[in-house]
């Protein structure tokens, strides 16, 4: 049956879990491409007897064949949007680097998708206020508490935090 | 609110902007509004009236309130306080942005239609920098989709219409709101042929559950706050 490809690759993307990026189905996207491409080929033969023989009996299979050729394409671009919402996520929890393993997962026109998006939002980010802007992907938690707790792996020495005070670090103290 | 703000005389008087839209307003009440837009803006479904000039008041008061703790007594109690103070502002600032740009990659084409449709003298939504940013996320998207698949996809199926596919802000979601002002006679329902309308007044100072799209010139008039 027709779209059955479409399909098939938008329920693959849904079964990884939210967030998740699996690796792009370059090989499915091309057969729904493939089965598109076939289906116009059809109509268009169809389309043409149909005006030169007056072949009225063909105009249900032309208006079905354009059907699966409306679904494929909008499957597809289900696909393709679904992914840029989970790369954007991934701007936003892994910084403007992201990770190997993920960037493997990505085909050439997402990294430039990616890429883009990044410079976009550091523009915006940039302009915000009078100088030097401000990074709104920093401060994703309200404030909680002031201090934290510290264990030294090293002797430092002396150690001035940012309000002046200055702490001695000492290997295996806690502070 | 603390010391650090009223430290600098300089920064205690701030005007909201040239064509004296917002009054001299002290810093209290500069952060005062800033959290009733964020909350505005956490929890209403479409995106709102932008406002950035206070978001540029909010940044000149941050870098004011950093520059005096520079001179405050080291090791001094206020210190902290201050320290904490500005990180929870500038976490209020951060999330407001956020939300803003949130909705604006969510509902993209429809914001930037509405952008283009506004009459001359109307309330711009978006700051200039945010319509810059909505436009290159549309353009984009739409590189990125062309290249990938739609170019490869026969002649007369090479388009998107990104006002279609995209879905726009859900503007029945129901949200929290608290009356500021009263308001009378809030239509709620309309007549129809099966119900008489449904009209309710809204008393100062009362909590409702209501459909955004009712209520929703109240947000933008400050007549409620939504929580």
């Amino acid at each position: 049956m027709f779209c059955e490809k479409a399909i098939e690759i938008i329920r693959e993307l849904h079964r990884m879990g939210d967030g998740q990026l699996p690796a792009f189905n370059e090989d499915g996207i091309r057969q729904v491409l493939e089965e598109m491409k076939a289906l116009y080929e059809q109509n268009q033969s169809d389309v043409n007897e149909a005006k030169s023989e007056g072949k009225s009996e063909l105009i249900p299979t032309i208006k079905f064949r354009h059907c699966c050729l409306l679904r494929n394409q909008r499957c597809i671009a289900a696909y393709l949007y679904d992914r840029l919402l989970r790369i954007r996520t991934l701007r936003w929890e892994y910084g403007s680097v992201l990770p190997t393993n993920i960037r493997f997962h990505m085909c050439a026109e997402e990294l430039e998708w990616f890429n883009q998006y990044k410079k976009s939002l550091a523009t915006f980010m940039r302009s915000l206020g009078g100088e030097e802007g401000l990074d709104i992907t920093q401060d994703m938690k309200p404030p909680k508490s002031l201090y934290i707790e510290v264990r030294c792996l090293k002797d430092h020495g002396e150690f001035e935090i940012d309000d002046g005070t200055i702490i001695l670090l000492k290997k295996n103290s806690q502070v | 609110i603390s010391d650090a703000m009223s430290d600098d005389h300089d920064a205690s008087d701030m005007s909201g902007g040239d064509d004296g839209q917002e009054d001299v307003m002290t810093p209290s009440e500069l952060i005062r509004k800033l959290e009733e837009a964020w909350l505005n803006e956490k929890f209403s479904p479409e995106l709102l009236e932008n406002k950035s000039e206070r978001v540029e008041c909010v940044m000149e008061q941050l870098t004011h309130m950093e520059a005096n703790l520079q001179r405050v007594r080291k090791g001094d109690m206020k210190a902290s306080v201050h320290r904490m103070e500005i990180d929870r502002i500038r976490y209020v600032l951060s999330s407001y942005l956020r939300s803003r740009l949130q909705k604006i990659e969510k509902f993209f084409p429809h914001v930037l239609e509405k952008e283009k449709s506004r009459a001359e003298g109307d309330a711009s939504f978006l700051s200039p920098e945010e319509f810059a940013f909505a436009k290159e996320y549309l353009a984009n998207t739409e590189t990125y989709l062309k290249a990938v698949a739609l170019k490869h996809m026969p002649p007369n199926l090479q388009t998107v219409d990104m006002l279609k596919a995209v879905p726009e802000p859900c503007l029945d979601s129901f949200v929290f709101l608290r009356v500021r002002a009263r308001q009378e006679n809030i239509l709620v329902e309309p007549e129809t042929d099966d119900q008489r309308e449904y009209v309710v007044d809204l008393d100062e100072g009362s909590q409702h559950l209501m459909r955004y799209r009712t209520i929703a010139p109240l947000v933008s008039s400050g007549a409620v706050q939504l929580i």
